[in-house]
């Protein structure tokens, strides 16, 4: 379909906001309408054709539901919003996109621009707001600056680390008329998303990789933006490397692969973390260090040399030195480097992965997928639902302890298949951005796995998916409780449950108010149907399955612990 | 070891930057001894000088998380050493002083001060000179009744850098290399 004629004709500010968005190729915004956007509401309802508005019930929805939408098509995510409560209502959602490298571009109205300073009704500074918790943002109060701050936008928000922008327009300029005109932007002076790949420090990356013995992999965020999946499998092929995951790096890949030997962090597998502390090359590829990966960073890979491969400059030895650092984008660094790597064989040091595994099957998974518990575990549920979905779902989880029993259970198969709130740990992401990722891909089925607690934070957004007729599956892992911070009260608090025990509304009555269709399993005997009943439902489906109330995840790296030190329970 | 470092940052002329910047000290429970912002000799081009006491490993991240902000064109750190520096100094003390002339005009021409202007109740001295020279006359003063004392920040200039219209070339070329947009 034709995006639009109106280049170079007189529109009002609010038109080339739609026209601005048309020409960045959006299709999808979410939502929420208030005084100061109202020009561009009423502009839109001109092109409710080519653009699909969804009506969320809560601004911070509305954030999550892009960065969902992002994280599962690569698109940036966008977002409206009023000013005052519309705007800081989205500030939750920008810093979870900003920790998580999310691409989104938020647009907000503003007060008339006579009125910004007066502590008008709904004025809020939004761009001192936002400011810490955006990559770029801007406060425009001319039509004609319009166009091209939303182009400059989406530049900023896509290109380099991506990030969430924010562009702030008042009234006045959206009411006011201007001359449309869209010029992509294509590079900014002061800015360079892409440092190009030094040849020199590829090659130091190769000479150490080259002479290691136990060289280990970390695979973060960065290779799903970066695209190269490919790349790193070439990479850990040819050289025999153990490959492990960060949370956001989940889906990179394949999780059936032999050389892949788990998820790294505080919950995360065994091995992985275990041996953290012998490997003697450490190949960091778009990962951070964040502290939930090093434990204690004074403890952390101590004895081994570590190679960087970084977008990000500022990232580079920032907690971890690095050894050999190599910037640039992911893809493309590799793909310089693979040529430039030796064929070996490393069966022993596998073989260490491999022992570390039988351990923690043995002494965590077996009994968590097959548990002798009279009460269901959250870890035969995800178990389950994956040999249900063959690893195929787009798996979305809120946070908590069901967010780390699904990252540990659920072994997703197909990249960018996997979407969770990492770096900010945001309870109430799950239900939105699940939302959010149907919508950028309607024919794949989209699970959201979320605790009662979390539920209960965006459960709102019901409202979303009855309006808009959003067939997300919903599976509530309830335990009655804020269960991970009640298990830190059991291990860390001498079991003083101060406030974390929940009582809960009937979540079946809930849904049944919203038009959707609901399960409640208690019994494992009626696990494996309902899970069906949920996967292969047309709509939107939510399925409640009560578990046992005071379940510990494990293996655990405690707070101040080296990765080494580890416990299996 | 903590030592005294200035950051010069030369930036695009948008409001709200200065505030990107600071943010980035705050965060990071860095206190700011001394700020001044002002165009450079390039028109349109700002140059931020901004003085901390801290260590070298800070300094080098807090430059690259300044870098990072889209219309900082680069951020640079130096040591006492490796710049020439200067902040400006004025005190107003009461007339009173002129009751010791003799005294009063020693200290200003020891100090290599100037009277910049007197009056029937007030004296305003100005001095340039680095922070201890600037405290030292400020004691020195103390004694005649010291009314009102304001201190510039530091403005530094660089010994070995390079032009910052050089620099700007070196970006454009930079620029010319194709970015990748994280969508395709
Ligand atoms: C917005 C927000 N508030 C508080 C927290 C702290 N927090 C982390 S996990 C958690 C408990 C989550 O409980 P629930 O959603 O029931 O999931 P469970 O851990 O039981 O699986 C809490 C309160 C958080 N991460 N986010």
């Amino acid at each position: 379909m034709e995006k639009h004629k109106k280049y170079n004709t007189e529109v009002t500010g609010a038109e080339a906001v739609i026209l601005a968005l048309l020409d960045e190729n959006v299709t999808d915004v979410f939502g929420y309408p208030g005084g100061a956007i109202m020009p561009v509401y009423d502009a839109l309802y001109d092109y409710m054709d080519r653009l699909n508005h969804y009506l969320v019930r809560h601004e911070q929805g509305a954030t999550h539901a892009a960065q969902g939408y992002s994280r599962v098509s690569g698109k940036p995510g966008i977002v409206f919003a009023t000013s005052g409560p519309g705007a800081t209502n989205l500030i939750t959602g920008i810093a979870d996109a900003q920790i998580d490298s999310t691409p989104m571009v938020c647009i907000t109205g503003q007060v008339h621009s006579h009125l910004l300073g007066t502590d008008a009704f709904q004025e809020t500074d939004v761009v001192g707001i936002s400011m810490p918790v955006t990559k770029w943002n801007i406060q425009v109060t001319k039509a004609e600056d319009i166009a091209p701050a939303i182009a400059k936008a989406f530049y900023i928000a896509t290109t380099g680390r991506p990030g969430p922008v924010l562009v702030d327009i008042t009234k006045d300029a959206q009411f006011g008329k201007t001359k449309y005109k869209h010029e992509k932007c294509e590079s900014i002076r002061s800015y360079f998303p892409c440092p190009k790949v030094n040849e020199e420090e590829v090659n130091a990356a190769a000479e150490l990789i080259n002479n290691a013995k136990r060289p280990y992999i970390l695979c973060g965020h960065g290779v799903l933006l970066s695209g190269a999946e490919k790349q790193l499998l070439a990479l850990a092929e040819k050289a025999d490397i153990p490959v492990a995951s960060t949370l956001l790096g989940l889906s990179a890949f394949p999780p059936t692969h032999p050389l892949y030997v788990g998820y790294l962090g505080m919950h995360g597998n065994y091995g992985p973390n275990y041996l953290t502390n012998e490997c003697d090359v450490l190949i960091a590829i778009g990962m951070r260090f964040d502290d939930r990966v090093t434990g204690n960073v004074s403890k952390y890979a101590k004895q081994a040399k570590v190679v960087h491969f970084e977008i990000d400059p500022s990232e580079i030895n920032k907690i971890i030195h690095a050894d050999a650092a190599v910037m640039g984008d992911a893809k493309e660094s590799l793909d310089l480097l693979l040529p430039k790597i030796k064929s070996q064989k490393r069966t022993e040091w596998l073989k260490r992965f491999a022992d570390c595994n039988d351990v923690e099957f043995e002494k965590v998974i077996k009994e968590a997928i097959n548990p002798n518990s009279e009460k269901l575990r959250m870890a035969e549920v995800i178990h389950k639902f994956h040999n249900i979905s063959n690893g195929n779902a787009i798996v979305v989880t809120d946070v908590g302890q069901h967010q780390m029993i699904t990252s540990r259970y659920y072994k997703s198969n197909i990249p960018n298949h996997f979407v969770t709130s990492g770096g900010l740990g945001t309870m109430g992401f799950g239900l939105p951005a699940a939302i959010g990722a149907k919508v950028a891909q309607p024919n794949k089925e989209v699970v959201t796995v979320i605790g009662d607690g979390g539920f209960q934070m965006t459960i709102q957004e019901l409202g979303t998916i009855m309006q808009s007729d959003i067939a997300v599956k919903i599976i509530i892992l309830n335990n009655n409780f804020l269960g991970m911070v009640r298990q830190w009260q059991q291990l860390f608090f001498d079991r003083r449950y101060s406030f974390t025990e929940m009582k809960n509304p009937d979540f079946i009555t809930i849904a049944k108010g919203y038009g959707i269709k609901g399960k409640k399993v208690t019994e494992r005997a009626n696990l494996e149907d309902a899970l069906k009943e949920m996967y292969e439902s047309k709509q939107a489906f939510l399925l409640e399955v009560v578990v046992e109330n005071e379940e510990n995840v494990f293996p655990m790296v405690a707070t101040g612990a080296s990765v080494s030190e580890i416990t299996l329970e | 070891m903590n030592q005294t470092y200035t950051i010069s940052i030369f930036t695009e002329d948008i409001i709200g930057l200065l505030n990107r910047v600071t943010i980035i000290f705050t965060r990071r429970h860095i206190n700011i001894e001394s700020i001044t912002a002002s165009e450079s000799e390039v028109k349109g081009i700002y140059r931020y000088t901004i003085v901390v006491t801290v260590s070298e490993e800070q300094v080098q991240k807090l430059v690259k998380q300044i870098d990072k902000q889209i219309e900082v064109l680069k951020a640079f750190y130096h040591l006492n050493s490796e710049i020439i520096s200067k902040e400006l100094a004025l005190y107003k003390i009461s007339a009173e002083a002129l009751n010791e002339n003799e005294l009063f005009t020693r200290i200003v021409n020891q100090n290599h001060a100037k009277i910049l202007s007197i009056s029937p109740d007030y004296i305003v001295v100005e001095k340039t000179g680095d922070e201890r020279e600037i405290l030292h006359l400020f004691y020195d003063l103390e004694k005649f009744g010291m009314l009102e004392f304001v201190r510039s920040g530091r403005v530094a200039i660089t010994k070995p850098m390079k032009t910052l219209t050089s620099y700007l070339k070196e970006l454009e070329n930079k620029n010319k290399t194709t970015v990748k947009h994280f969508n395709n």
